[in-house]
């Protein structure tokens, strides 16, 4: 029996969100609907991870309906078990962004609901779309409703930031297109199981490669091309920020593993050098940027910036374990590290994230110096905010550690060199994240603003306490989601193996 | 030898049809009172809609016919480009009643000109000889200037009549002389006979003279277009006419000038496709670069859409590039797309424009969310469709185009094109930021116009920009399929 699983998980909020905009005119309204909806995607998306059969493998949930005959591009979705994960983490993300946007967004409620809901249809499908133009699609619509976001509800310098966000990620995704239908050319069709079979010479998987790693570079972002990044997070609203560090990102890395490792392996190896260099100069560099931040947003972004490095550092280790050593088990470790890193950074940055909107409805400040002892006067809050500065400095036993420490330990086989300089993040991530613990939470109170704030409501305690659970969940038994990756990991490792040229 | 074949007349039957409605109008219209013109309204729509009918049903199935020794042709392209004339004449009739009652230009001519004008696209798609070609070209050209210059009392529109005419008339001047080469290479006006019997080899002792012939067809098709660098009559003329003409020359006209292109170059100059793709290639390129360039620094709307028109033709001559069928066909799905997307732009405007306020300034449109969401909506729509942003119509017809150009080989003009539609995204973005960013600078409900048939009609127009983006393949086969239905 065909499941139909994926498109109602993409639908569904998509369809949600007309709903919203047409019966949510009255705030109230809009926001349990928009609730219900996310709850509902939550629910249907759970039978995603728990029907995902591991000792098969593959892709599954397979639909296929033909879209454009005349192109031979297919409606095509499928999940393999990196797509069940990033799935369940956008649902579940989704579910806190929509509570955690209940009281401070209080203009266009509607809209800004519609907005998040749509862009988590978006983001489902890009996760789900087997048929590249399918994904591209997805890939380029999920900026209207981020784009929007940004600029209705942000902070004073919405429109530079929404603007540079959307032209930037644009001109990075429109070099793809180009890739796309030269492969198009070359094969007949979209989907990506052919253009993974395909035999490219060298010079064209280069020219490839660097259009795809110009999309997803920047989607990442990986240094140089990152500095969209801090200006959308700091001008975004909460919720904007927490999907966009959460997940948004993500699809960068996921696109790395869709399609230029698959579709480029030789030039993949060839430039892998430039990924790791790039990598690794996020990872130090980037971390020491984060450290002299005085904006708690911009912080946090940069550490993204810098964890998300260890993303790309994995995925192309794998590669020079596989075809320099033959390592393939130091492999599989990368880009399960990679992945588990993926997850991670979408629980820890969603948190981080969350935690400063409930300092910043309470303020309207996000200076790091308007803060200061603030767990005197909000326990509760310290307690959260501590624990999840502890895994963003991947502390063990956190979600934080997992991933990092499974991509140094392969960086470790391939050069010890590479794994050190990427130790380093241990050193500075601690650095910029404690002491912003230190200066926000600790201390005498600040001021008399400070004195006044309130702990967390009920609303923010599910919020906190929800990714809390991931975190310490995935930090202290990350086995089943390892289980769940591990027949994908396989499968790209094994078509790393294979020399295309 | 030439014979008159009472059955051709069957063949034309869609224009004879609207030739006698118009007459028809024209009559009634001088009985009418001026609050009778309403009559004149409805009955103009229900003459482009049985006109549609017919072209549709009695569309060739199979093979293309043509008529009068081949003078007029009816085939698979004329079908879909006449139905799409049709539909976007259709809109302008729509669009503009209540915009031009305000001004009291609610007035018969409006519909007469108009109605020529589309009888005169509707023959020129379906041109079979350049004698064909010039008459349907002229009747649309000089009911277009008439048009343009409704407004007697307008300074702008005079002068933008003024522009629109002396260098249509120069354009039309060079056409002809183009014609007239060609005709002296090949003697024979029949497109077909051209192809068939011109000797396009470079040893041919005509080729300078068809050379020549081509190089001024192409100037004249350049300028009907309003290619760089042929475009200086289109800002003015965009920005000079009353609304209600602008969306009417920004849409249809485009339509009938891809049917113009098709027919010349492919059907007459199918042989020297490596000169004229050549050219059009690089016409391509001034247009996406001037097109797009220029457009950044307009604050006026109509401007603004002006250059951006002409950066879209140059993505709709990559098309051309490619020099055959699947190319024509993208060129032809990016120039429907076009045309819908600009009647929903222009649309915008008049629905925003109300007695002595015109909305043609990109900050009237200031905070267009808070006043009405819905046709904030459609404008910004209707922008991401144009700027080529997914899942709308606009980015499929981009891809279509640039599919084809990358099949021709023509990587490099793809990866120009794109680079500039980068440089576009940016002042589609600006109107969708004053939209949604900025504050209104009246902070009243938008004052709708109460005309029900005008706001249903461009609320489905911006709704079929996205319904279109999901489902375009339907369209698509039709226009690959038109290039299958070819008079023998």
């Amino acid at each position: 029996m065909a499941s139909h699983l994926l498109s109602l998980l993409i639908w569904l909020p998509i369809v949600g969100a007309i709903v919203v905009l047409a019966f949510g005119r009255q705030a109230n309204t809009a926001r349990w609907l928009s609730l219900g909806v996310a709850l509902l995607t939550f629910v249907v998306s759970i039978p995603l991870w728990t029907g995902y059969q591991t000792a098969v493998g593959g892709l599954q949930f397979v639909e296929h309906l033909s879209w454009i005959p005349a192109l031979k591009a297919n409606y095509a979705l499928g999940a393999d078990g990196i797509s069940v994960a990033l799935i369940v983490l956008t649902t579940f993300t989704s579910v806190l962004v929509v509570l955690g946007s209940w009281g401070p967004i209080e203009t266009r409620v509607s809209q800004y609901m519609a907005a998040m809901l749509a862009l988590e249809g978006f983001l489902i499908g890009v996760f789900a779309a087997t048929d590249a133009l399918l994904f591209y699609v997805f890939f380029e619509g999920m900026l209207i409703p981020m784009f929007i976001i940004i600029g209705i509800w942000g902070g004073p310098r919405r429109v530079y930031a929404t603007l540079k966000f959307f032209i930037y990620t644009f001109l990075g995704s429109i070099f793809m297109l180009v890739g796309l239908i030269y492969l198009h050319m070359k094969t007949g069709e979209f989907s990506l199981a052919s253009f993974a079979q395909l035999s490219l010479s060298t010079k064209e998987q280069g020219w490839l490669f660097f259009a795809f790693l110009i999309a997803f570079a920047i989607k990442v972002p990986m240094w140089p091309v990152h500095t969209w990044l801090p200006d959308a997070h700091v001008e975004a609203p909460t919720g904007g920020s927490v999907i966009l560090a959460a997940i948004m990102l993500k699809v960068g890395g996921y696109g790395f593993i869709r399609f230029s490792l698959p579709i480029t392996p030789d030039a993949s190896q060839e430039y892998a050098w430039v990924v790791i260099a790039m990598s690794l100069i996020a990872i130090v560099y980037i971390g020491y940027v984060a450290l002299v931040q005085e904006d708690m947003k911009k912080l946090i972004a940069y550490s993204s910036i810098a964890h998300m490095a260890f993303v790309t550092l994995g995925l192309f280790i794998a590669l020079a374990l596989v075809r320099t050593h033959g390592n393939p088990a130091g492999a599989r470790l990368a880009v399960q590290g990679a992945m588990v890193q993926m997850i991670s950074h979408g629980f820890v940055s969603g948190a981080m994230f969350s935690c400063i909107g409930v300092l910043y409805d309470r303020l309207h400040t996000r200076q790091i110096a308007d803060y200061g002892g603030v767990a005197n006067v909000m326990p509760w809050f310290a307690a959260f905010m501590v624990l999840f500065a502890m895994a963003n400095c991947g502390l063990p036993g956190t979600s934080g550690f997992v991933g990092e420490f499974m991509v140094i330990l392969a960086a470790f086989q391939d050069s010890p060199l590479i794994a050190l300089v990427a130790a380093f993040t241990l050193i500075i991530g601690a650095a910029y994240t404690l002491w912003l613990v230190k200066r926000v939470v600790f201390g005498e109170v600040g001021n008399d603003k400070v004195a006044k704030m309130k702990d967390l409501d009920a609303r923010e305690w599910i919020v906190l306490g929800a990714f809390a659970i991931a975190v310490l969940a995935l930090g202290v038994y990350p086995k089943p989601l390892t289980d769940l990756m591990e027949p994908a990991v396989q499968q790209i490792v094994q078509s790393l193996t294979l020399a295309k040229a | 030898m030439i014979q008159f074949n009472p059955a051709d007349l069957a063949t034309l039957r869609p224009e004879l049809f609207l030739l006698g409605a118009t007459c028809a109008i024209l009559l009634i219209d001088l009985f009418l009172k001026p609050a009778q013109r309403n009559v004149t309204h409805w009955l103009s729509l229900a003459a482009l809609a049985v006109t549609a009918v017919l072209v549709c049903c009695g569309a060739p199935q199979e093979h293309g016919v043509t008529a009068f020794n081949g003078m007029f042709i009816r085939d698979g392209v004329a079908t879909v480009l006449k139905v799409f004339v049709l539909l976007t004449t259709g809109l302008v009739f729509l669009y503009g009643r209540g915009y031009l009652r305000d001004r009291g230009l609610f007035i018969g001519e409006f519909y007469l000109l108009l109605l020529f004008a589309t009888l005169g696209m509707m023959l020129l798609v379906s041109a079979g000889s350049l004698v064909t070609i010039y008459l349907g070209l002229e009747l649309l050209t000089l009911s277009s200037y008439a048009l343009v210059a409704l407004n007697r009392d307008s300074r702008a529109s005079s002068e933008a009549a003024i522009k629109y005419f002396v260098l249509g008339a120069l354009a039309s001047g060079l056409l002809l002389y183009g014609m007239s080469m060609i005709y002296g290479a090949t003697g024979t006006l029949d497109l077909a006979r051209i192809h068939a019997v011109a000797d396009f080899s470079a040893n041919s002792p005509h080729h300078m003279l068809l050379a020549f012939g081509l190089v001024f067809l192409v100037v004249g098709i350049a300028f009907k277009f309003g290619a760089a660098p042929f475009h200086m009559w289109l800002p003015d003329v965009y920005h000079g006419a009353p609304t209600a003409i602008t969306v009417f020359i920004g849409s249809a006209p485009k339509l009938a000038a891809f049917g113009m292109a098709y027919r010349l170059l492919d059907g007459a100059m199918g042989g020297m496709s490596g000169q004229w793709s050549l050219m059009l290639a690089v016409l391509a390129v001034l247009s996406l670069a001037i097109g797009n360039l220029f457009a950044i620094a307009q604050s006026n709307l109509k401007r603004m859409l002006a250059y951006s028109t002409i950066s879209h033709i140059g993505f709709l001559l990559l098309g051309f590039v490619n020099g055959t069928t699947s190319g024509y066909a993208a060129a032809m799905f990016y120039a429907i797309s076009y045309a819908l997307m600009a009647a929903v732009a222009f649309g915008m405007i008049l629905l925003l424009a109300r007695a002595g306020f015109e909305a043609e300034e990109i900050d009237d449109f200031k905070g267009l969310n808070k006043r009405n969401p819905w046709y904030a909506a459609v404008m910004a729509l209707a922008m991401f469709s144009l700027a080529g942003v997914p899942p709308l119509f606009g980015f499929f017809a981009k891809l279509m185009v640039l599919k084809a150009a990358i099949d021709a080989g023509q990587l490099w003009l793809a990866i120009v094109a794109i680079a500039f539609a980068i440089i576009g995204l940016f002042y589609y973005l600006r109107v969708v930021k004053v939209i949604y960013f900025d504050e209104p600078q009246d902070h009243g409900p938008l004052a709708l116009p109460k005309d029900l048939a005008f706001r249903v009609g461009l609320s489905l127009n911006g709704l079929a920009l996205l319904v279109l983006g999901v489902a375009w393949s339907p369209l698509l086969e039709w226009c690959y399929g038109a290039f299958a239905i070819v008079a023998k």
